[in-house]
């Protein structure tokens, strides 16, 4: 029957897929109306991620803190929080992670991984502040991690104008040994900006996945998600689950932000706007059903997207903003399923009798 | 013959079932016809059959004697079929007219006639002794009401055969009483009226004639009057059911629970449990009776660590065990069947499984230095659904898709299988058909004959009476008398209930 279908797991594959084939549908429409071939687009946007090593490499390095970010709102979502405050997180962790690496000096061994960890903890702590509010005082997680992100925006921007301003409107370069470029990952992809960093998203997707699905503590984390009340009743620790799961998701957050920073940059600079990592990061985990894998896959098609749009320019002559048009619709269908899902829902409440 | 609906031979399947397997059910004219089964047996199909939501695979239906092909709901309303349904269809911010006329607005001059749809929303009500107000909003009413409000509306758009869908699970006692007189008005103005149930007192109060459907599969007609409880039950279950709990002499030791002088406040910062003193010994079930509201739910979160202790002591096994939190009550050696299985006995989206083990899941061997080991969970897990006969499709299935009476079953399963000195069961039976409830009774004494405490708090008399050995009664947050349960019955636990031995204290 439908309604079994749209409650099982083949449902929650099926739609990102028919989203993403609707989203690509429309988009052909549009290029058709635009007066340009569809055809001659398509190829020239998977020309852009697949048509050479760089282009590949590129992809991947794009795809890179979109896995971070995406893991980062699915955590908290799996146990019931809305994180929005992941923007936020990845300026911080960017920030943090940058000046770790610029001031002082160490051996790779150590310096790398401590600039590192100092991004995961500059995101943990930034979204420990809406965590706790929302434990101890009900403040909805939202609101504050919203506020959190113009924070975050604003004090980093300050401080490096006033402190740590190099040349122009950015930082100093990290040195080599907090750096995670990789001269091996670049001669591979063709001298694209590939770095380590995305070997450190794969693997926190395995961490996240591990964590929710194999120790006791995600047990507790999904157990809160699901119901407070049963949760407090079994004896779980209800607000501290949720402080430490916020606490867990700005630290993958923070990680976006140190891999843009050690990997692909190498500084940071004055944002104007927001870097929109952690905003897309909320459509990567809404495309990827806040799977481990699925955020993989859904981040690559993301970073796919935004970097083949160049090649689709340069081939066919298709405008890139048509990508962030079908990226839009894609987002859209997506959360059509959500709202096929709740009306499905009320009809069924309406058509049971019987519970 | 004068039916008023016919359906005949009704079959529908789903992938893997059948729903309804050559049902039949006549109704007469301006008769109460109960559609009686077990959860799960097939009555809502069928009635969603009626409402036009299903289509049947076979098997025909005539209203008024004619033959219909009710494709849609819409065709059901043309045919004077109106649905009271149980989960209310009613928008919380709206009045009671604006429900009423929801879909059906009377307009003049292309904008909404409020005054007009409010005369006819009144003259209803009155017609009907319906008493509800017109203008008041959904949400500032009582469930009664608001159920009223549901009637109206299948009345104001011209029903003349009303389906109502298990209409009493939310109501007070009072209320069902106001709701059984509304019923007779509807009959004797010339309405006919299908309820389904499964509460056999309903049925030999007010009901004409009975259908019972066991399985999918329609067991027959009868009428109501020369039937028995005990005869209605057993064609529902299809066996022989006691209402009458099976037990021996309580072979009574030691106290094991020992309240002093509890007082516990509620949400608004009330004494609702107001030094309270209780003392429940191993081997006993103790059944604490009261009307609602009188400090039975806060009692139990209180006891069980989910609610703070202004004041007073609670003892386990001469422990002290006041501010306890959950977790260290349960250690402790207290299983809780809670009140509310939903908000609290389950994680709803979790597997059945998991819910099994939702006490014990920290504990060695599902946890090992912090990693779950789930196929030990599921291994434990199953042993207990074999044991306490929870019907699922699996040990993961989510809790959610199981039917009530087996939800209850696990949470039965993860609470008893612990073993605890005391198990606290708050309402157990709420909302469960007649074999779930025989299941959970003949467990609750099973425990107390081991040598265990029980603690029973309900609402349902008839439960506390039959499954208790002693009885208190809670007025106003206090025990107000503590009486064997062989020694009394209604009628003195009633007057008890209803504070009649404060009252006859003060006058003396």
């Amino acid at each position: 029957m439908i309604r079994d279908f749209l409650r099982s797991r083949a449902f929650g594959l099926v739609v990102p897929l028919i989203a993403v084939a609707f989203g690509l549908i429309a988009g052909a429409v549009i290029m058709l109306l635009s007066g340009n071939n569809p055809i001659d687009g398509y190829s020239g946007l998977i020309g852009g991620i697949f048509g050479d090593m760089y282009y590949f490499g590129e992809t991947l390095r794009a795809m890179t803190p979109l896995i971070l970010s995406g893991l980062a709102f699915a955590f908290a979502f799996r146990t019931g929080l809305l994180n929005i405050g992941v923007e936020g997180q990845v300026i911080v962790g960017w920030f943090a992670a940058v000046i770790a690496g610029i001031s002082w000096d160490a051996p790779g061994i150590i310096h790398l991984p401590t600039a590192l960890m100092a991004g995961a903890l500059a995101g943990a702590l930034w979204a420990f502040v809406p965590g706790i509010l929302k434990a101890k005082l009900h403040v909805h997680e939202v609101i504050v991690s919203i506020m959190m992100n113009y924070i975050a925006l604003h004090v980093v921007n300050s401080l490096i104008r006033g402190v740590f301003l190099d040349t122009g409107q950015r930082t100093a370069f990290v040195p080599d040994s907090a750096s995670l470029s990789s001269e091996w990952l670049q001669g591979v992809t063709d001298f694209s900006r590939l770095h380590w960093g995305f070997l450190i998203a794969l693997a926190a997707a395995v961490v996240m996945w591990f964590l929710l699905w194999k120790t006791k503590k995600g047990f507790e984390f999904r157990a809160v998600g699901f119901n407070q009340n049963a949760s407090l009743y079994a004896g779980m620790n209800v607000s501290g689950n949720i402080t430490s799961s916020m606490s867990i998701s700005g630290a993958f957050a923070g990680l976006a932000g140190a891999v843009s920073g050690l990997g692909t940059y190498g500084y940071i600079e004055i944002f104007n706007t927001f870097t929109n990592l952690g905003f897309d990061g909320i459509a990567v985990a809404l495309l990827g059903n806040s799977s481990s894998i699925g955020i993989v896959l859904s981040a690559f098609l993301f970073g796919g997207l935004s970097e083949g749009s160049g090649n689709m320019q340069a081939a066919a002559g298709v405008a890139p903003e048509l990508v962030e048009i079908i990226i839009a619709l894609i987002i859209f269908f997506v959360a059509s399923s959500y709202l096929i899902r709740w009306i499905y829902k009320r009809l069924d409440s309406i058509r049971k009798g019987e519970k | 013959m004068d039916y008023v609906i016919e359906m005949n031979n009704i079959r529908k399947e789903f992938p893997g079932i059948v729903a309804n397997d050559n049902i039949t059910l006549q109704v007469k004219q301006g008769e109460i016809h109960a559609l009686l089964g077990e959860n799960g047996a097939g009555k809502s199909t069928l009635m969603n059959v009626l409402f036009g939501l299903y289509q049947p695979e076979q098997g025909e239906i005539k209203v008024r004697g004619e033959k219909v092909d009710v494709t849609d709901p819409n065709v059901a309303d043309r045919l004077g079929i109106g649905m009271v349904h149980q989960h209310f269809m009613l928008v919380e911010k709206f009045t009671v007219t604006e429900n009423i006329i929801l879909g059906s607005e009377p307009k003049s001059r292309g904008a909404i006639d409020i005054n007009k749809a409010r005369k006819d929303v009144k003259e209803i009500s009155d017609r009907y002794g319906l008493r509800v107000d017109p203008d008041a909003k959904i949400e500032d009413i009582s469930v009664g009401m608001q159920q009223r409000a549901e009637i109206l509306k299948t009345l104001y758009r011209g029903s003349e055969i009303l389906i109502f869908d298990e209409p009493t699970a939310a109501l007070t006692p009072q209320e069902i009483y106001e709701l059984m007189s509304i019923m007779r008005n509807l009959i004797n103005e010339g309405k006919s009226i299908i309820l389904i149930t499964h509460k056999l007192k309903e049925i030999q109060e007010i009901c004409d004639r009975v259908t019972v459907i066991r399985r999918g599969k329609g067991v027959g007609t009868v009428d109501v009057e020369g039937m028995t409880e005990t005869g209605l039950a057993e064609m529902m279950v299809g066996r022989e059911v006691t209402f009458e709990v099976q037990k021996g002499e309580a072979q009574v030791g030691e106290t094991v629970l020992n309240l002093k002088d509890l007082v516990v406040e509620d949400a608004r910062g009330y004494d609702i449990v107001d030094h309270l003193n209780l003392e429940v010994k191993s081997g006993e079930i103790l059944g604490v009776a009261g009307v609602d509201g009188n400090g039975q739910t806060e009692l139990v979160e209180a006891l069980t660590g989910l609610r703070e202790v202004k004041s007073g002591s609670i003892s386990l096994n001469n422990k002290d065990i006041t501010d306890y939190k959950p977790r260290k009550v349960t250690e402790a050696g207290v299983g809780h069947i809670p009140q509310d299985r939903h908000k609290y006995g389950l994680v709803m989206d979790f597997t059945i499984g998991e819910n099994i083990l939702l006490q014990q899941y920290y504990q060695k061997p599902y946890t090992n230095n912090g990693i779950m080991d789930y196929k030990k969970l599921y291994e434990k897990a199953e042993s207990l659904i074999e044991e306490y006969d929870v019907r699922t499709a699996s040990s993961h299935t989510l809790a959610r898709s199981l039917s009530g009476g087996n939800q209850q079953k696990a949470i039965i399963a993860r609470e008893v299988d612990r073993s605890p000195d005391l198990l606290i069961a708050a309402q157990p039976t709420r909302g469960l058909d007649v074999g779930a409830i025989e299941f959970i009774h003949d467990k609750l004494v099973e425990e107390r004959d081991s040598g265990k405490a029980v603690l029973l708090v309900s609402l349902e008399m008839d439960e506390v009476l039959n499954v208790s050995d002693r009885i208190a009664v809670i007025y106003e947050g206090k025990i107000v008398e503590i009486v064997d349960a062989k020694d009394t019955d209604e009628n003195e636990l009633g007057l008890l209930m209803a504070g009649g031995k404060q009252e006859a204290g003060e006058a003396e």
